[in-house]
């Protein structure tokens, strides 16, 4: 296979198929990322949303397609995994820190153990991160000390110090307060406006509409529609996509 | 009705809750111990059963109070008056007695002792194994382990303490030298078998209460299996494991005067010789009662501070 290039999509998901069971998930999803985009995935709970972000970063295996991040196949068996998830980061929806560790620690240890770098130079990098998602003074304390929003933002510092490609959004905002939503929210998108790749799965559809470059809704496990928001926004075509909206805004 | 000391969340069949589907968090990261306030509305809430651990660490009232300490006291006193009042005229008083007696009762029950640290260290570091294995994603690992763990986990500990007299040599030849098995060693290792497959039973009961997100984001941060289970999950276990775990050394102690029916020296045995050497039915009841205040007393802190440190948990 020909070497990945950089106008190529740096995700490039194709006819996945996925089933829990009985249950099919992912029926034929289709999707590309391309580097520096931010796309958007909305669609109704049960659409396979989340199972596709963390099909992207191998924590479900699929049946069948192909999901290829950066030219790599991200389902062949001789794929090292760990080298995969070093280049995509996530954040979850209950944001799942370490609590037995305190902020800096979370942001700290993945470096450490798992890449390996000098603990000092980690330090460094990890205090400028809590700077960065406006986190400062709170490097030592606890999960268990800070809000949602706060715990969500240490979360996106922690995935951010893997220094992905990519990041994978997964419903982050779903379990905050909503007061606390918007700092999230922020974060988020001056991540989008400095060029980091991001794949986001959101019922946030303002924030979507606002911060990408493509929105695809899903339905059942496939891929309905997708487009550029403020065509998508503006004039659905599919009538399952229209009446999505017609329900939510 | 107040559990008392032998009634222990430990012993009784540990069963966890279904293994979280992916994502779907019946308990969020940012659960934590209820306050003991908090306690009985936290409970009624069925879908925060599955993290079952929680509840199984968290709900035994104290074990032991201050009272029973007190109703024992008494209850040794009015046998040794009883005692008095039906001895010999001419006889020594049943208190000289006991006095008399206590170094050496003091020489069995520190026996006692050696033989409860030493079953729980040996059976700690065996269980921590083997409850590893009980979680191991190797199928054949954890048919095996689960197998061991079953059968040590159900067996009279009076069985087990029989099985390793009789079927352990009275020593053991390694290279050149020759390694003495005493009795007392062979009970404790009889012991320690029991105490392992508790121990491995706790490890894995806290393992797998530790909710499947945390498993999530390690993975996503590219750590390794093992790595995930020594920096993050274990570390989050030991503090949920230590209060059940100090539940099964008081249990533990408790149960070491089983040894005596297999012919060690320890306090129950030397309690036995006192008495046959006394010749005088009088002492039995006091004699087997101030036995008991010692065991009581070496128990009761340990149960005591269970207690604070599963309320201490709890808050946090």
């Amino acid at each position: 296979m020909a070497a990945w290039t950089p106008d190529q999509p740096l995700v490039c998901i194709r006819d996945v198929h996925l089933a829990f069971g009985k249950v099919q998930v992912l029926n034929g999803m289709s999707l590309d990322v391309m580097q520096g985009g931010v796309v958007c995935i909305i669609g109704p709970s049960g659409a396979g949303k989340s199972t596709l972000l963390r099909c992207v970063n191998a924590l479900v295996p699929i049946d069948r397609g192909s999901i290829l991040v950066e030219g790599q196949e991200v389902h062949d068996v001789k794929l090292d995994k760990l080298q995969l998830r070093r280049k995509v980061g996530m954040v979850f929806q209950q944001y799942n820190l370490f609590p037995h560790r305190t902020a800096l620690e979370n942001i700290m240890m993945a470096p450490i153990h798992v890449l390996k770098r000098p603990r000092g130079e980690v330090e460094a990098e990890a205090r400028a991160l809590m700077r960065k998602v406006r986190l400062e003074g709170k490097e030592d304390s606890y999960p268990g000390e800070l809000s949602g929003g706060q715990q969500q933002r240490v979360a996106i510092a922690r995935s951010l110090a893997m220094q992905p490609d990519i990041m994978l959004f997964d419903e982050v905002t779903a379990a905050l307060d909503p007061e606390t939503v918007k700092e999230v929210l922020v974060t988020i998108r001056e991540l989008a406006e400095e060029g980091m790749t991001c794949m986001i799965v959101t019922h946030e559809m303002g924030f979507a509409r606002e911060i990408a470059d493509e929105i695809y809704f899903t339905d059942r496990g496939v891929v309905v529609e997708h487009g550029p928001p403020a065509e998508f926004f503006a004039n659905a075509r599919d009538p399952r996509t229209r009446q999505f909206l017609s329900q939510i805004l | 009705m107040i559990p008392n000391a032998t009634d222990l969340p430990v012993l009784k069949p540990f069963r966890p809750g279904a293994p979280l589907p992916g994502g779907e968090l019946a308990c969020a990261p940012t659960f934590r111990f209820p306050s003991p306030h908090s306690r009985s509305e936290w409970r009624g809430e069925g879908n925060l059963d599955t993290c079952a651990s929680a509840s199984a660490w968290g709900a035994s009232a104290p074990p032991l109070t201050p009272a029973h300490a007190v109703v024992l006291v008494m209850a040794l006193a009015i046998a040794i008056g009883i005692g008095q009042a039906a001895a010999a005229p001419a006889a020594p008083s049943i208190l000289a007695t006991l006095i008399k007696w206590t170094p050496l009762l003091a020489q069995g029950f520190a026996l006692n002792i050696a033989m409860s640290f030493l079953a729980m260290g040996i059976g700690t570091v065996l269980g921590f194994v083997l409850g590893l294995a009980l979680i191991s994603l190797h199928r054949p690992v954890r048919g095996v382990a689960w197998f061991l763990t079953e059968f040590f986990r159900n067996s009279p500990w009076l069985v087990l303490l029989f099985y390793c007299m009789l079927l352990l040599p009275f020593e053991l030849r390694i290279g050149d030298t020759i390694v003495p098995l005493p009795g007392w060693m062979k009970s404790t290792l009889g012991l320690s078998l029991a105490v392992m497959a508790n121990v491995a039973e706790l490890v894995r009961g806290a393992v797998n209460s530790i909710p499947f997100g945390q498993w999530e984001a390690a993975e996503a941060l590219a750590f390794t299996r093992l790595q995930t289970l020594r920096m993050v999950i274990l570390p989050q276990c030991i503090k949920r494991m230590t209060p059940p775990w100090m539940n099964l050394y008081a249990i533990l102690t408790v149960g070491t005067p089983l040894a005596s029916v297999v012919g060690v020296s320890e306090a129950m045995t030397l309690t036995g010789d006192i008495l046959a050497a006394e010749n005088r039915s009088e002492l039995l009841v006091p004699m087997y009662l101030y036995l008991l205040l010692w065991f009581f007393l070496y128990c009761y802190p340990i149960a005591r501070f269970t207690v604070s440190l599963e309320r201490r948990f709890q808050v946090r």
